[in-house]
């Protein structure tokens, strides 16, 4: 298991690939069988979850709710900073946006839950718009200028008096009747997104996308000199992000039923993202997973303590970032040497030897430490 | 002669947003230290100056005397500790770690001094004014420009001219080639720390005596947004950049609200995306982003 490296070696900035310069023949394969396990665990939550709203209060499921859009987004912030090395603090933008899209199509009269996927698609457009004029912008610049492109949203917005102008607007069009089944139809919708987010992820992660992505992850410059599209991946992981924050803005709305423009573009859905994708791992598909949950566990247990919560999470985000930089998951993972989604290239020295009884490789050391290092991010 | 004021206004609105900017510019051109804390330590220079008028009975306007020197301990320490740690780790990890010092910040003066806003009250400057004939402008927005374009230039001036402010972009120029030639980096970086705190110390008592503020003015105003414009559409490292930055989003802003009062905000992003766009590296910078 030990010698699973996480990253495609190819993006090494090393004057020679890690496999060519290893001693010894090595039999390059993808990790299929060890996912299988984690596979059937994931369909079994999934169908636990998917049956939830039949077993449980609907206080719960709509926690759930609220569980799945941070999830989402936090996945999406991951793509985009962990991998692409887009830091935005302005993902807010496609969320009110996206909120927005519904509530245009509920106007219409036409089902809010048709507006979910047009919300996604909307987005993504105008994530490709937005791109143009930040596509050649960097690191800080890049990250204000989302934040501005955040606030000019909010500005336009409210300058629609038949979308509610800057005190908002409750959503129409919603099917009438059960409100139990209504409840419970939104749960299935986050949780049908949510899951299509980490599936979809775990899919462009274990693609072409995905190398590059890893490439640029661990070194942008030198995946860049390899001949990797970079720009390109960029523009894809941008479209993507905007779409997934899309799309959870209209579960947000499905779920309130009301949009007001000062919530919708808060900078604090940023720092939530942010919060639950670093605090997790980023650069991991596990780690905004393991991050959403530590979030609403803190939520849970210090509610009732009022501010006391917010200075706690500000501690943990603190601490976490200092002790231990790859996150949560980072520090799980080294420990217990386990991958929930299985992304990477797994290297198999081809001398003949069986792995060691705990696992190690009979290969030489050198090429076991450079494979674990490459795994790390710098 | 509404437009003469508008402009007039505006400048003196940049000057607060440059003073706010400061801080920014000084973190972000050393040590590319986006700092997401920086509103919310200007409100707790605030609280502070509130703190020590209370317990002092001294006019707020000399609060800073005791407020600057603990911020700028405070900058020191604070680098030194938190955002050296960070730094080593990569721009994430400063972005995790001052996203974590504002929410500490934001909710322990909720906790301990409540929600209620609060202001510096300095007597008859806020409201007196110099009329010009139909103009008039404020004492208040005058003295808050003075010590904007006092703080700027002479921050720009220390940085060329004296030995440590050579020092300080000698480091952040190339942290390793400023070591070799003996530069011990972290207190040199805690030094402009120190400096940058200070003057979030002076943007935060501006501020407080401005409007009044509550514990969550930090990150609900759109100042922390303006100041990051400022200090983008002036150039990264450029203190004076930052000034002309922060003074022409201001009168820009003014200009939008002759417009129309909706169009103030986002004449000012407008802006700011034309010069993004056309030009990325600031007005002022010759260097390519």
């Amino acid at each position: 298991m030990s010698s699973r490296a996480q990253s495609a070696p190819s993006p090494s900035p090393a004057p020679a690939p890690p496999a060519a310069a290893a001693p010894g023949p090595v039999r390059v394969t993808r990790s299929r069988r060890s996912a299988i396990l984690p596979a059937i665990g994931a369909v079994v939550i999934i169908a636990v979850l998917a049956y939830l709203p039949y077993a449980v209060h609907e206080g719960t499921t709509s926690l759930l709710v609220n569980f799945f859009i941070l999830l989402i987004l936090a996945s999406m912030w991951n793509l985009l900073a962990g991998y692409a090395g887009l830091v935005s603090v302005g993902q807010q933008a496609f969320i009110g946006l996206g909120s927005y899209s519904v509530l245009i199509v509920g106007l219409h009269r036409v089902s809010p839950f048709l507006g979910l996927p047009a919300a996604a698609v909307a987005c993504g457009a105008i994530g490709l718009v937005v791109w143009w004029l930040l596509s050649r912008l960097r690191s800080g610049y890049f990250a204000i200028a989302t934040w501005v492109i955040a606030s000019i949203a909010n500005l336009v917005i409210i300058r629609f008096p038949s979308l509610g102008g800057g005190t908002g607007e409750p959503l129409s069009g919603m099917p009438t009747g059960n409100p139990t089944l209504l409840n419970a139809e939104i749960y299935w919708a986050s949780l049908a997104v949510a899951v299509i987010v980490l599936v979809g992820l775990y899919a462009v992660l274990r693609g072409r996308l995905g190398l590059v992505l890893t490439a640029m992850r661990d070194d942008e410059t030198g995946a860049r000199s390899i001949g990797a599209r970079v720009t390109r991946a960029q523009l894809l992981v941008f479209v993507i992000a905007a779409g997934g924050c899309g799309a959870a803005g209209a579960l947000e709305l499905l779920s309130q039923p009301f949009v007001q423009p000062t919530a919708a573009f808060s900078v604090q859905w940023t720092a939530e993202m942010i919060f639950a994708c670093l605090i997790g791992g980023i650069g991991t598909i596990e780690g905004p997973i393991l991050g959403t949950i530590v979030f609403f566990a803190l939520q849970q247990w210090l509610a009732n303590y009022g501010t006391w919560y917010f200075i706690v999470l500000g501690i943990v985000a603190i601490g976490v970032a200092i002790w231990a930089p790859r996150g949560l998951w980072g520090l799980i993972s080294e420990r217990l040497n386990i991958r929930l989604f299985p992304v990477g290239y797994v290297l198999w020295p081809v001398s003949g030897a069986p792995a060691g009884p705990d696992g190690s490789p009979p290969g030489p050391p050198a090429l076991h430490q450079l494979l674990r290092r490459l795994g790390r991010r710098s | 002669m509404s437009w003469v004021n508008a402009i007039i206004q505006g400048i003196l609105l940049g000057g607060l947003y440059a003073l706010f900017a400061c801080g920014l510019s000084l973190l972000f051109g050393v040590m590319k230290v986006i700092n997401l804390a920086h509103g919310d330590l200007a409100i707790l220079a605030g609280y502070l100056a509130v703190g020590v008028v209370a317990v002092t009975h001294l006019p707020a306007v000399w609060s800073f005397i005791v407020v600057v020197p603990l911020f700028a301990a405070l900058g020191y320490l604070a680098q030194r500790t938190l955002i050296q740690a960070s730094l080593s780790r990569g721009v994430l990890t400063t972005l995790l770690v001052t996203f974590g010092l504002s929410i500490v910040i934001e909710n322990a003066l909720q906790q301990f001094f409540s929600a209620n806003s609060r202001s510096l009250s300095i007597g008859s400057l806020v409201s007196d004014s110099l009329h010009l004939g139909s103009i008039s402008i404020a004492y208040l927005d005058l003295v808050i420009f003075a010590v904007a374009v006092v703080v700027l230039l002479g921050l720009q001036y220390f940085l060329s001219s004296s030995r440590p402010g050579r020092l300080i972009r000698a480091v952040a120029d190339d942290r390793e080639a400023a070591q070799l030639a003996g530069a011990d980096y972290r207190h040199i970086f805690g030094i402009a720390a120190s400096i940058a705190f200070a003057t979030v110390a002076l943007a935060g008592i501006a501020y407080g005596m401005y409007t009044s503020i509550d514990p969550t003015s930090g990150t609900t105003a759109l100042l922390l947004l303006f100041a990051f414009e400022a200090v983008v559409i002036g150039g990264l490292g450029s203190l004076w950049g930052t000034l002309v930055g922060g003074i022409l989003l201001g009168v820009v802003q003014q200009l939008g609200a002759q417009v129309g009062s909706s169009d103030q905000v986002l004449a000012g992003q407008l802006l700011f995306l034309v010069i993004l766009v056309i030009r990325p590296q600031g007005i002022t910078s010759r260097r390519t982003a």
